[in-house]
Parts: structure tokens; C-alpha cells; sequence
């Protein structure tokens, strides 16, 4: 599996011109407003902020391999696991697959030049940069423990440190989400190529319209709340500390309105990202394409009205409750319309198993247990016990890391040859994906028992029959941890030593896979048209074709 | 509770029964939908593995169908965890009306409890079997939350306003106690434990502990001691409202609203007098904002719901005015 039908054809080389060899320097770099460069400084960043916040994780369950707290002291702890938060999440997660992933690929998938704001998209990076900075200044100077939460008063009037650093951190950084939002709307409104109507789209430009909706119309929840909160804790507003004649229950609806659609602004690109893979290793198209894109855009728009099922325990009214927890369970069914056609695509499909795929089947797997445990923490009857265990540490996870995360694994493992014109070696590539599959369980899985054992989240030390569940998981880290370490070795290697891709090493429909690998400085030589619908595979002789399966071909 | 390795909590409260059968209802859906997603696609994976290069799959785009019915099996299958979920979490936040009133205020990184006949504790809590157990609770400082695993219940304990739990335990033993709501340096030492005796042991418990005076007592001392009763007389005819009877009756205040007297009101009325008078009085009340603790608070509600009001609404204050007036001394 690891040679590929088409390797036999004589090596052509990377193309001439690219946008990566278009201009040179640093300060073309910097100054660059073209979206596949952004998309490789976002890259770049996220990276860094992965491995950061990786190693911080790697100290959290070090500390918890034993029930006493002697690795660190508590206030370390509890800066542990805030920065790990806030690092993955704000700076990780949120801008990965649209910032990264989304940048580079959306103008090529619609048959754009670029985006519709170019400087703005430079923009939303360097807004990316200054509150990674400030965020970055905080964590030099101590860090900060609140968890990535903030909840008031805690954060507002107790703790002592860096709180309104990292707030003001967060607040800009929303900005650059914001821009990137309004472009990716504009974009895919006004720069689709001919004949690339609504429903020829890729459902990963559907899912992104979906995840700027959110961005655009949430983020500034977020930034307005991250705001009050610097202000009390500043001067002393009363908006949420009781002894200032505040409430510190609004905080959490406040920050929740955001947060929890937050949750969708990870994980929905990941699902663009699975509809794209198993189209095209399956070559077939995505079954029931309308229901998958529209099932996106319910998600957006359901998941804001859902943020109270934090809140079962806060002292929110019992009827509050119950709407939520009603409200919640509508998520099921496009999530599980979501999966189900993802199936239905695999049937009577033509299956490759590359290393994509491979994430694609992980994700699904993940995501099916985050998203049912999920189910049973919107129950309102069994949250009351479960809500603030490891229990939703463990769904939380299966659903970021497992969901998001392998989704921006199998999009990056999708779109890497046309990033760098290069192939990674399929062996390790296939390693890694079954490492990180199986450290992943064995890290989360035995969460969810030490979860309803009643084991509390944010624990820096616990009760001796935690132990062994907790050993299970540190163990599965460490597995984990080698699976990610994998990737980031071959992808460097790759660079220099790959085989030189083509343009379509899938054999996948696509605007994108008919322009070079690098693509060219803008995108395509010629306007490309869309005159074929989403995900068309046909079979027959290559010339009648629309889109040619293999560089050999060519 | 010993430390021994278990995969499963134990069941020592009576809803703790109720909450494990719904978990397990949903664990088994769960599961079921799991492997059933899971044989599929690897069956998938297996017999419709490309056979050879330039293949493709079928052209199928899509059956309106199968769309409705793997739309409507989740939403059935949701709208049943909702319904048994919501059942349970009713019983959960419906304080039955016999239950006897326990206080308990945090800190970090404490607990400390009262019990209705006087008796306080740090960090334990001591409660009969078989009797209805509610706690109302308050901070001092930042957000907790009252977990006990074995019991299947947690509340926040939010500051500034009451919040309560209730349980009944079931079986005689020593339970943890967590604070499940981040809360600072200290978050994972706030934890204690509470401890089920039989009603005769425990009452023997009781009268081996220091002599104590029950909050309404204690907070009928207070009540003099802060000259409450110089305005708020019995009668009626002081510059404040006599403040017999009325516990959780409504009364329309100066500013047109209406509302309960109840804890939060009482509370509210002592820390910032001015926020809603009783309508026919004036606004000359002092805060008594950084005065009273919270435990000094409870204390004057609890008199002054021992002074009576809305039936039903004081039941707690009542009953345990009754118990201590049997017990015999």
C-alpha cells in the first residue's frame, strides 16, 4: 500500500513557478497578502501553540500519576491546566483548520484568485500574533489560573494573576477570527468561478460558511464579556462580583453564549474536512450532499441557543433547565444525519486506504462516542452527577481532539501535497494515525469511568481509588504524545525528500486538484469553470474524463 | 470508604437507583450505536476496497428515506433521554416538604455545616439515615459546588445567593464530598466527607458533641444584639415591618413590584436594605453589608422563619422547631 499505482510514471518535477517561490525574504513573508502564504504563517503558529500547549499536557498528567500532588505545587497545577486550555483552544483549535487549512484551500476549491480582503485576512493574523503575544507576556510572567473558564468572582476579584493580560490576549485575538469570518462569507458569496453554484460547492466550503456565521455573530459575545471582566477586575465595576453588586451566574450565560458555539466553530470544519476525504476515497459523491450542508448550517445555528446546558448546577431555574436540555438534544439529529451519510457515502464506494482516510475513520469513530456521551450530559438526570468530573473533561476531548483534531490531521494528511507539492512516506503516515488512534482511547476512555466515579475536573491532587484509571491514562498520553511527534517529523522530511506530488496524486474532483501542486501565485492560469457537480466520478477511457485520476495520466 | 480500585460509584442515596438506571439505558444506546457504526464501516471498508486503479463508486446521490428515518430514530431516541432525564432532575430539585434544614456555607477551601439542632462541623457532615436532608447553602468568597458521588447530587454554592440540595441516604457509611467548581490554589483539598449513621446513632452523636444552640436561637440573639428589635416589633406598630408570619408570603414594596419574602429576599433586605421596601415604610434601615457573616445571616433567616409565615414555605424552620421541642432533654 505504501507504493502507489501511479509512482511509475518518470518523476516531473515541481512546477517552475509557485506562490512559494514567487518573491523571496522574510518581508515577503510578513507583508504577503496572499491567502496561501496566511494560510502557511497560520500553519506555522498553531503548530507552535499545539506543541506548547502539548507540553503542558504532558505536565498534567505527569502531576496526576499519583494521587498525592508532588510533581508541582497546586497554584503551578492550576496554571497547568488554564494554559493548557487557553492555548489550545483560543490559539489551536479555533484558528486551525479555517485559519490554516480553510485559508489555503478555499479560494482554490471555489476557483477564487484569492480572498475577497486580502489585507484584512493578513490582518486577522497579525490580530492572531499580538494576543498570542500578550497571552505569551502573561505566561512568562507566571501564567494565569483561572482555568480557561474565567469564571467570576474567581477571576475577577481572588485570583492573583495575569487574568486581564490574557483577557485583553483573548479579545484580540477574537478580531482576528472575526476578519477571517467576514472574508470567508464575502469570498464564498462573490469569488466562486463560473458555474460554481450553491449546490456544486464542496461541503467543506458549506461547513466554513457555517463556522463564519458563528465567528462573526459570537465572538464579539466573547469579547464584550472578556471586557466586563478587565474592567472589574480593573476598577472595580460591579458586573459579576456579588460584594460589588454584581452576578456571577451572568458571567457563565455570557461566556457560554460564546463558548459553546465555539465548540461548533471547531468542530463543523472538521466535518468539511471528512466529507471531502471519503468523497474522494471512496470516489463517490458525499450521499445526500444538501442534507450534510444543510445539517452544517442547523448546527450554527441551533448551537447558540443552547449554551445554558453549562449551567444545570449554577442555581439557573429548573425550567431554564429543561429548555436547554430539549434544545441540546436537537443538535443529535444533524450531527447524526452527519455521520449516517458519511456511511451511506462508503457504500458501493470504490475504497482507497490512504492515510486521509485513515483520520476519517478515526474522526468518525471519536466523534460517534463524544457526540453520544454528549447525549448523556445533555440528560439533564445524569449531568447533575457528571458535570464538572472528568466524565466531561473525557467527552470534551473525544470530541476536540478526537473530532476537530484528527479532522485537521486528515486535512492536512489530504492537502499536503498540494500545499508543498509533496508526498509524505505512507508507512509512518499510516503508524501515526493508528498511534494517535489508540493513545487516544487509552488516554480518554478511562476518563469517562473516573468521571462517573465522580472523580472532580481541575483536580490537582485526588483520592487514592482514582489511581488506577488515572495510570491507564498518563500512559495513553505518552502513547499519544509519540503519535503526534510522527507527523511533524515526516512532514519536515517531506519537504526536502518526498516524491514530487503532481497535480492530483487522489485522483480527486475538485477545483483544486486542477491547478499545479504548489499552486501558482494566483491559484490558476486560466478563470477555471465548474461545469461538473460535486464530487462527480466517472469512469471511462482518461481523455473523456473531466478529472484525471493520476499524475501518470496527466 | 475504602480506597480500593471500582469502576462504579456506590449507591447510597435514593435517587442514586434512579440516576444508574438512566445511565445505563443511555450507556447501552450508546454502545449499540457505537458498534452498529463501527461493524458497518468496517464491512464497508472491507467489500468495497478498490479493486483495481481507475475504478470509481456508484453514482448514488441521495434517498429522501433513509434521511427521514435516521432523522427521526435519534430525535425519538433523544426525546426519550430528555423526558427520564427531566423526571429525575424534578425529583432532584424539588425539595420534598418534609425535609429538615442543614446549613452549609464554603470558603475556600472549607466547608462548614450546621446542623438544625445547633451542632457545627468543618468538612464533615453527619445526617440519619432515611431522613430528607436539605442543605441550603451560600459562599463567603468565590463559586463551589457541593458534590457528594455516592448520592448522585451537586449544586453550585454560589455567593450572594441561597442555593439547595437535597438527598436522603440510604445506606450507613462515610461518602466523599468534593468541590466540583474550580475555586483556587486549594480547589482539590476541599474535600471532606459525609457520614450516614442510624437515626439512633446519630442522635447519640449529637448529644455528645459540645452544647449548642440552634441557628434560629443563635439568630434570635443576633436579633437583639443588632437592635433589629428596636424597629422591627412584634406588633407592628415600630419603623419597621413586624416580621412574624411573614416568611414567604408576597408583599408589594414601595417601587409598585410584588414578591416573596423568601431567603434571598431576607438576605438582600439585611445587606442593602434599600434595594425593595415593603410598601407603607420607609427607606431608613442601615446596610449591615461587611457586619454579618454568612453564617450570622443564616442564622437571623432561620429566626426569622421560625417567627412563621406562608404555609409550606416554612416547613423546614417548623419541623425542626418541632424535633427540638420533643427531644427529650
Amino acid at each position: 500500500m505504501s507504493t502507489r499505482e501511479y509512482d511509475v510514471a518518470p518523476d516531473p518535477g515541481l512546477p517552475k513557478s509557485h506562490y512559494l517561490n514567487a518573491a523571496h525574504g522574510l518581508k515577503s513573508w510578513l507583508l504577503t497578502t496572499d491567502h496561501k502564504r496566511i494560510g502557511i504563517l497560520y500553519l506555522l503558529s498553531i503548530t507552535f501553540f499545539f506543541l506548547l500547549g502539548g507540553i503542558y499536557a504532558i505536565a498534567i498528567r505527569l502531576e496526576l500519576l499519583t494521587p498525592a500532588g508532588d510533581m508541582v505545587q497546586p497554584d503551578t497545577y492550576n496554571r497547568l491546566f488554564t494554559m493548557h486550555g487557553v492555548l489550545m483552544i483560543f490559539f489551536f483549535l479555533i484558528p486551525s483548520i479555517p485559519a490554516a487549512l480553510g485559508n489555503f484551500v478555499i479560494p482554490l476549491m471555489i476557483g477564487a484568485k484569492d480572498v475577497a480582503f486580502p489585507k484584512l485576512n493578513l490582518a486577522s493574523w497579525y490580530m492572531y500574533l499580538i494576543g498570542a503575544s500578550l497571552t505569551m507576556w502573561a505566561l512568562f510572567h507566571g501564567g494565569v489560573d483561572t482555568g480557561w473558564t474565567f469564571y467570576t468572582p474567581f477571576s475577577t476579584t481572588y485570583s492573583n494573576t495575569y487574568v486581564a493580560a490574557v483577557a485583553v490576549g483573548i479579545f484580540v485575538n477574537g478580531f482576528s477570527g472575526i476578519f477571517t469570518g467576514i472574508n470567508f462569507m464575502v469570498t464564498i458569496h462573490r469569488m466562486r468561478a463560473p458555474g460554481m453554484t450553491w449546490f456544486r460547492l464542496p461541503l467543506f466550503i458549506w461547513a466554513h460558511y457555517a463556522t463564519s456565521l458563528i465567528m462573526v455573530l459570537g465572538t464579539p459575545v466573547l469579547a464584550i464579556t472578556i471586557v466586563l471582566v478587565a474592567l472589574e477586575r480593573l476598577l472595580k465595576f460591579g458586573f459579576f462580583d456579588p460584594a460589588l453588586g454584581g452576578d456571577p451566574v451572568l458571567f457563565q450565560h455570557l461566556f457560554w453564549f460564546y463558548s459553546h458555539p465555539a465548540v461548533y466553530i471547531m468542530i463543523l470544519p472538521s466535518m468539511g474536512v471528512i466529507s471531502e476525504i471519503i468523497a474522494a476515497f471512496a470516489r463517490k459523491p458525499v450521499f445526500g450532499y444538501k442534507f450534510v450542508a444543510f445539517a452544517s448550517m442547523g448546527i450554527a445555528v441551533i448551537g447558540f441557543i443552547v449554551w445554558g446546558h453549562h449551567l444545570f448546577v449554577s442555581s439557573q431555574s429548573l425550567y431554564a433547565g429543561l429548555i436547554f436540555s430539549i434544545l441540546t438534544m436537537l443538535v443529535a439529529v444533524p450531527s447524526a444525519v452527519k455521520v449516517f451519510n458519511w456511511m451511506a457515502t462508503l457504500y458501493r464506494g470504490s475504497i482507497e486506504y490512504s492515510t486521509p482516510m485513515f483520520y476519517a475513520l478515526g474522526f468518525i469513530g471519536l466523534f460517534t462516542i463524544g457526540g453520544l456521551t454528549g447525549l448523556m450530559l445533555a440528560t439533564t438526570g445524569i449531568d447533575v452527577h457528571v458535570h464538572d468530573t472528568y466524565f466531561v473533561v473525557a467527552h470534551f476531548h473525544y470530541i476536540m481532539v478526537g473530532g476537530a483534531l484528527m479532522g485537521y490531521l486528515g486535512g492536512l494528511h489530504y492537502w499536503w501535497p498540494k500545499i508543498t507539492g509533496r508526498m509524505y512516506p505512507g508507512f509512518w503516515s499510516h503508524l501515526s494515525a493508528g498511534v494517535i488512534f489508540l493513545g487516544f482511547n487509552l488516554t480518554f476512555f478511562p476518563q469517562f469511568i473516573l468521571g462517573y466515579l465522580g472523580m472532580p475536573r481541575r483536580y490537582h491532587a485526588y483520592p487514592e481509588e482514582f489511581q488506577v484509571l488515572n495510570i491507564l491514562s498518563t500512559a495513553g498520553a505518552s502513547i499519544l504524545a509519540v503519535g503526534y511527534v510522527i507527523p511533524l517529523v515526516y512532514f519536515i522530511w517531506s519537504l526536502k525528500y518526498g516524491e514530487v506530488a503532481g497535480k492530483n496524486p487522489w485522483g480527486a474532483v475538485g477545483l483544486e486538484w486542477q491547478t499545479a501542486s504548489p499552486p501558482p501565485e494566483h491559484n490558476f492560469e486560466e478563470i477555471p469553470e465548474a461545469d461538473f457537480e460535486p464530487y462527480e466520478y466517472v469512469e471511462g477511457p482518461p481523455s473523456e474524463r473531466p478529472y484525471r485520476y493520476s499524475r501518470s495520466e496527466a | 470508604m475504602s480506597p480500593e480500585f471500582s469502576l462504579f460509584p456506590e449507591q447510597a442515596s435514593t435517587i442514586a437507583s434512579k440516576v444508574d438506571a438512566l445511565y445505563f439505558f443511555a450507556l447501552a444506546m450508546s454502545a449499540f450505536f457505537s458498534l452498529l457504526i463501527a461493524v458497518v464501516i468496517f464491512f464497508f471498508f472491507i467489500r468495497f476496497r478498490r479493486r483495481h486503479a481507475g475504478e470509481v463508486g456508484a453514482r448514488a446521490h441521495g434517498s429522501m428515506m433513509l434521511e427521514v428515518v435516521w432523522s427521526v430514530i435519534p430525535l425519538v431516541i433523544t426525546m426519550v433521554l430528555f423526558v427520564w432525564g427531566a423526571v429525575i432532575f424534578i425529583e432532584m430539585k424539588t425539595v420534598p416538604e418534609d425535609a429538615t434544614e442543614y446549613f452549609a456555607t464554603a470558603k475556600q477551601w472549607m466547608w462548614k455545616f450546621q446542623h438544625p439542632e445547633g451542632q457545627r462541623e468543618i468538612n464533615t457532615l453527619h445526617v440519619p439515615l432515611g431522613e430528607t436532608i436539605k442543605l441550603t447553602m451560600t459562599s463567603e468568597d468565590v463559586i463551589h459546588s457541593f458534590f457528594v458521588p455516592a448520592f448522585r447530587v451537586k449544586q453550585d454554592v454560589v455567593p450572594g445567593r441561597y442555593t439547595t440540595v437535597w438527598f436522603e441516604a440510604s445506606k450507613t457509611g462515610r461518602y466523599h464530598l468534593f468541590c466540583t467548581e474550580y475555586c483556587g490554589s486549594h480547589h482539590s483539598r476541599m474535600i471532606g466527607w459525609v457520614t450516614v449513621m442510624d437515626p439512633d446513632d446519630y442522635q447519640a452523636w449529637l448529644a455528645g458533641g459540645a452544647p449548642a444552640e440552634a441557628p434560629k436561637d443563635l439568630g434570635a440573639t443576633l436579633f437583639e444584639q443588632h437592635i433589629c428589635n428596636t424597629c422591627h416589633l412584634e406588633d407592628g406598630s415600630g419603623r419597621g415591618p413586624s416580621l412574624v408570619g411573614i416568611y414567604g408570603q408576597e408583599t408589594r414594596f414601595t417601587d409598585g413590584t410584588t414578591g416573596i419574602r423568601d431567603d434571598d429576599y431576607l438576605r438582600q433586605s439585611i445587606l442593602t436594605p434599600a434595594s425593595q421596601v415593603v410598601e407603607g415604610y420607609l427607606q431608613i434601615m442601615p446596610t449591615y453589608q461587611g457586619q454579618l457573616s454568612e453564617v450570622s445571616l443564616l442564622q437571623l433567616i432561620s429566626y426569622v422563619k421560625s417567627l412563621g409565615g406562608a404555609p409550606g414555605a416554612e416547613t423546614s424552620a417548623e419541623a425542626s422547631a418541632e424535633s427540638t421541642g420533643e427531644s427529650p432533654e
